[in-house]
């Protein structure tokens, strides 16, 4: 899209980077002055708890590469992330599955929304964490309780996306592909699931963001490979490092999933005008 | 979507022939008939708005009938009910002697803000009824490229609907529902989103159409002289809801200016007076 600025965009790119990165780097420099001076910040956040950012980077390497401290924690990331990505892409399909089917159908007929909007709505309010003690209890531990809590948390964001996005559709496409002759199973197909695209990948994205989130939860409980469990690993043994090399690893994997699903879709679509451009 | 259908192999000789003329349409087809048509809306709390009522209306297979009217006269009421997307409350309505029920392919509709849709190209738009009754492949390219050539965008064929000017955008929709080979088309405010010169051009091509498909054509328009220019009868309506009575038909005027038909001209200009004082004259509160 054209940007604001007369610049020509490959300086308006560039500009637009530096300025991504420049706060970034802030961010790691205050982080670093903060272990160093002991900072005690608001919330009483004690900095100097935290490990200095080159260690951490120290050991984000170990832990994918290997080489530097060569314990039981090194070189393991990729078992790691594959678990994970596993299971978040596997709650996250099972979600995209439901969701954007029965979001269709509750936006496009009344008697659907009528039946299931009181039970999504009674549902929706109940988080994660206050699921997790029951699907122990149903479950038990394991990969399975860890997907179904994902499922469970993505299904709703893709849900309610799916639903606002149909009862968006311009009444008007309706009307024109009915008097062109189509049925209504082709109206369904054909014209409001392409014309609610743009909102149905909305939903998508926050979906998958929040399926990462919940994947910490799902596997801090009776799970020996994940970042999750890493996480809640390291936690116990009280190595705070290990715990920040988590976060960023999952920070970037949310990130580069999000990235992969956007350009997956728009390679998909090509230059189809289905999703309006962010 | 380029896979090979089944029906691809078939010999096109049972879909209509990609041809602009119609002969082999029964010749009824488009005729289309109002008896005693009331809409009536359901207000809140009362026992409803007559939108139109009691309105009779003949027009003969391949005629081209202008409806004017104040805003609020119920004239794309009547269109809409034609179009089957809204039933009559009461009263015949019928297109080739058979009942309006719902939207189909023999009622083409082209409204003001086009209808298109975004995400389909040129070609995929005026394609999309041929698909939708299940036409071979082969036929459906060929008649889509024919009624794209016909609106004077072969070049724009690839393009999305989002890249294009409002009056190429109307010229697409006017060929996708022309594509569909309809026995009616119904239009309401066609050309009244376009700027003035484009709105002339788009009139010009609207009467070569009409004249080369012979199909029925119903314009509803705000414009007294678009009306005049187009069409064989102009029905000029009155009264609405914000009136107090049910829109209607005050009057039906037939066009007889012949073919040829300059804007300038005296009796052109007369016509348009006697027209707008009726137009004018319906405006009012009775």
């Amino acid at each position: 899209m054209a940007g604001e600025t007369e610049a020509a965009p490959w300086v308006e790119r560039g500009l637009r980077a530096a300025l991504g990165t420049g706060v970034l780097g802030l961010i790691v420099l205050l982080w670093d002055l903060g272990v160093r001076g002991q900072w005690v910040l608001v919330f009483d956040i004690k900095m100097g708890y935290l490990p200095p950012p080159l260690d951490v980077a120290r050991l984000t390497w170990d832990f994918a590469f290997g080489g530097v401290y060569d314990d039981a924690f090194s070189g393991t990331l990729w078992e790691h992330l594959w678990a994970s990505t596993r299971r978040v892409l596997g709650g996250f399909a099972l979600a995209t599955a439901l969701g954007v089917p029965l979001g269709v159908l509750m936006g496009r007929f009344r008697w659907v929304h009528a039946a299931l909007d009181p039970a999504v709505n009674l549902f929706r309010p109940v988080p994660a964490t206050a699921w997790v003690p029951l699907v122990l209890l149903i479950i038990g531990f394991g990969g399975q309780a860890t997907i179904f809590l994902i499922t469970l948390s993505a299904f709703f964001p893709i849900l309610l996306n799916t639903v606002a996005a149909v009862r968006e559709v311009p009444p008007r496409l309706v009307e024109a592909a009915r008097m062109l002759g189509t049925r209504p199973a082709g109206v369904l197909l054909g014209v409001v699931v392409p014309a609610a695209t743009s909102g149905i990948v909305s939903g998508l994205r926050i979906g998958l963001g929040l399926a990462w989130v919940i994947l910490v939860l799902g596997e801090a409980n009776g799970i020996d490979t994940g970042l999750g469990s890493m996480i809640t690993l390291a936690r116990e043994q009280v190595r705070t490092d290990r715990v920040v090399v988590g976060m960023i690893v999952i920070g970037m994997a949310g990130f580069l999933s999000d990235r992969a699903l956007v350009h997956g879709l728009r390679l998909l679509f090509g230059r189809r005008p289905l999703v309006r451009e962010a | 979507m380029s896979a090979p259908r089944p029906g691809a192999a078939t010999p096109p000789a049972t879909g209509p022939a990609p041809s602009l003329s119609r002969l082999t349409r029964h010749a009824d087809a488009g005729r289309v008939l109002l008896e005693g048509v009331t809409k009536r809306y359901a207000a809140r709390g009362a026992a409803g708005v007559d939108a139109v009522a009691g309105v009779d209306l003949e027009v003969a297979a391949g005629e081209f009938v202008a409806v004017v009217g104040a805003s609020g006269c119920g004239k794309s009421t009547l269109l809409r009910i034609l179009a089957g997307f809204e039933p009559a409350t009461r009263g015949r309505v019928e297109v080739g002697g058979r009942p309006v029920t719902r939207p189909g392919p023999d009622r083409g509709v082209v409204f003001q803000d086009y209808g298109l849709f975004p995400w389909l190209t040129v070609a995929e738009n005026v394609r999309f009824g041929l698909r939708q009754r299940r036409l071979p492949r082969g036929q459906r390219h060929r008649i889509a490229e024919e009624f794209i050539e016909v609106v004077g965008l072969t070049r724009f064929a690839d393009r999305f609907p989002g890249e294009l000017s409002g009056g190429m955008q109307q010229r697409v929709a006017i060929a996708r529902v022309l594509a569909n080979d309809p026995a009616v088309l119904l239009m309401d405010e066609p050309f009244g989103a376009l700027d003035a010169l484009t709105r002339t051009t788009m009139q010009h091509e609207l009467r070569r159409l009409h004249r080369e498909t012979g199909t029925t054509v119903l314009l509803v328009t705000h414009s007294i002289e678009e009306a005049v220019y187009l069409a064989d009868r102009v029905v000029v309506m009155s009264g609405g809801a914000a009136h107090g009575v049910p829109g209607g038909i005050a009057e039906i005027v037939p066009v007889t200016l012949g073919e040829h038909r300059d804007v300038n001209a005296a009796d052109f200009n007369e016509l348009e007076r006697r027209l707008s004082e009726l137009v004018h004259a319906g405006h009012r509160p009775e």
